[in-house]
């Protein structure tokens, strides 16, 4: 009982603008589709974010792209090279890519890891079967800093 | 293995896969007498494509040698066993298929490439499977199969096989354009949590990896198809299944009118390319 008012308490200390991590549908992106401000509050892990990338049931962001310093086997050919991509992009617009890169490139086939509502039929993961309950994003709110986190340190010059 | 050798001497060359790999140079010869087109112009009504290619042109050379011969090609096998149900009474009409339509090979000539297709007495539009189910259920008085049984797909590859080399014909306005119309706004739907449509894909990205895979155009003159990856015949709404289940979508029944009306769209983007089935791939 203690313990539920408590935790309450915080919930709304924080507020809605705050709130860490920030819920998909609490995003705000800027004109260019980047997001300023951290989803959790606290920088991501680059290593982690690089696992992320490479594993199928996560990211699996090699699928579409090639990034030589990734260690993974058969990298897709469907998006650009990531190879110097912290020299193209800031944080802030990496963060609003992985999130929904649909507010960058409108239209684009770059799924959006970062949402959880607006889609066709949803499955319940790779199932066939529809989704139950409400939808997971795709990549967690601490995933996403960590591929930002990672992306970022992808440069050439 | 004379076959083969012929094959080989023709010569399958494997195209560098660095970069962009678009569809291969090679040409398919079945049994060094069967000429099959796998690239022909687009039909006028597809909007996002300028030449079409069968999936053929986009494997291994291995994988497509093993389909220019048919005693190399394991979907043979199958087809022998359907010959065997083709002229075997079954059901309480003490039928079987021969009984009505004689020599497979001669009656069944040209049906696969105009399929799927009007059906004027049931006013509907139906896939090959629906029409071996009619005849099983109506003229044989037997139980119909399962839409995309081993059974089935055995049935459907031998009606093909005196069609392969034939130009895939399906009629796409009269009766049928409704379910065309339909079946087209499928294709560029963006189903499931992924948000990929079939276009994204097969129209846009045909030639790209993704991941391990070689993307082909998608096009469904080959089936049903041999698989090396599951080593059977698949059927094609099996297909479009497996492709909708990647997206993390729901994806449709084998059967329903949202797939039958799918596969005619899809097969009518494969109009002018030569009916291949039973095909080989991965
Ligand atoms: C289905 C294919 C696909 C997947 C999966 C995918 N992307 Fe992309 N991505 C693209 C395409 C295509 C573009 C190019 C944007 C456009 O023009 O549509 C792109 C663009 C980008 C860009 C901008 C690149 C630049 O140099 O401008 C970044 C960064 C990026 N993706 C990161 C990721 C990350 C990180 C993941 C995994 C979490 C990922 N992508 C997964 C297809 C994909
Ligand atoms: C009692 C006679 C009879 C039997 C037995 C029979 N069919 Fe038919 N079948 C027909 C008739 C009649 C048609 C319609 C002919 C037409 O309109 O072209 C037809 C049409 C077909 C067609 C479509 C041909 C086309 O040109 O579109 C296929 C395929 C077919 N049958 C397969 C089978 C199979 C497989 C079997 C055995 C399981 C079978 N039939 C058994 C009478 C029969
Ligand atoms: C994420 C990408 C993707 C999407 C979206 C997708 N497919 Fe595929 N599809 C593949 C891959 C990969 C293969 C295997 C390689 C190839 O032939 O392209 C394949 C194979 C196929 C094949 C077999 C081709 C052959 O020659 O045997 C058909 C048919 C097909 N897809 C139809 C569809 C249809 C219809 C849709 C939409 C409902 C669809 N696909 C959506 C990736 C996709």
């Amino acid at each position: 009982m203690r313990f539920t008012t408590l935790t309450l308490a915080m919930t709304l200390a924080a507020g809605a603008a705050y709130a860490n991590p920030v819920a998909p549908g609490d995003v705000s992106f800027s004109d260019t589709g980047a997001i300023a401000e951290s989803l959790t509050g606290t920088p991501g892990d680059a290593a982690s974010g690089a696992k992320v990338l490479a594993d199928r049931g996560a990211g699996n962001c090699v699928a579409c792209h090639k990034i030589s310093s990734l260690d993974a086997a058969f990298q897709g050919t469907v998006g650009p090279s990531l190879d110097g991509v912290g020299d193209r992009w800031d944080s802030a617009q990496l963060r609003g890519l992985v999130a929904n890169a649909k507010h960058t490139f409108p239209g684009t086939i770059m799924p959006s890891f970062y949402k959880t509502a607006g889609y066709i039929r949803p499955g319940d993961e790779f199932s066939g079967k529809a989704a139950k309950g409400d939808l997971q994003p795709l990549l967690s709110a601490e995933q996403v800093e960590d591929v930002v986190a990672f992306l970022t340190t992808l440069k050439q010059q | 293995m004379l076959r083969t050798t012929t094959a080989l001497a023709v010569g399958l060359i494997a195209t560098a896969t660095l970069g962009w790999a678009d569809a291969d140079e090679n040409e398919l010869v079945v049994n060094g007498e069967i000429e099959i087109t796998t690239h022909a112009p687009a039909p006028a009504y597809v909007d996002g494509l300028t030449e079409i290619y069968s999936g053929w042109r986009f494997r291994e050379p291995d994988t497509q040698l093993t389909q220019m011969d048919d005693f190399d090609n394991p979907a043979f096998l199958a087809v022998d066993a359907a010959q065997i149900t083709w002229d075997t009474v079954e059901g309480e009409a003490g039928k079987s298929c021969a009984s009505c339509h004689g020599d497979v090979m001669e009656s069944m000539k040209g049906v696969r490439a105009t399929y799927p297709k009007w059906n004027e007495t049931a006013g509907e539009v139906r896939t090959l499977a629906m029409q071996i189910n009619d005849c099983r259920t109506e003229n044989l008085k037997a139980e119909p199969y399962d839409y995309t049984s081993g059974k089935m797909t055995a049935m459907e590859a031998l009606i093909s096989v005196p069609s392969r080399g034939m130009p895939v014909n399906v009629a796409v306005d009269g009766p049928v354009q409704s379910t065309w119309e339909q079946g087209k706004e499928m294709y560029y739907t963006r189903y499931g949590q992924l948000e990929l449509s079939c276009a994204n894909c097969h129209e846009d990205n045909y030639g790209n990896y993704i991941r391990a895979d070689h993307l082909s155009q998608g096009q469904i003159n080959g089936f049903p198809v041999y698989r090396l990856k599951n080593t059977k015949l698949n059927q094609v709404q099996d297909r479009f299944q497996g492709c909708i289940r990647d997206t993390r979508a729901e994806t449709f029944s084998a059967g329903s009118p949202e797939f039958v009306a799918l596969e005619l769209y899809v097969a009518s983007r494969g109009n002018g390319l030569g009916v291949e089935a039973p095909s080989v791939r991965n």
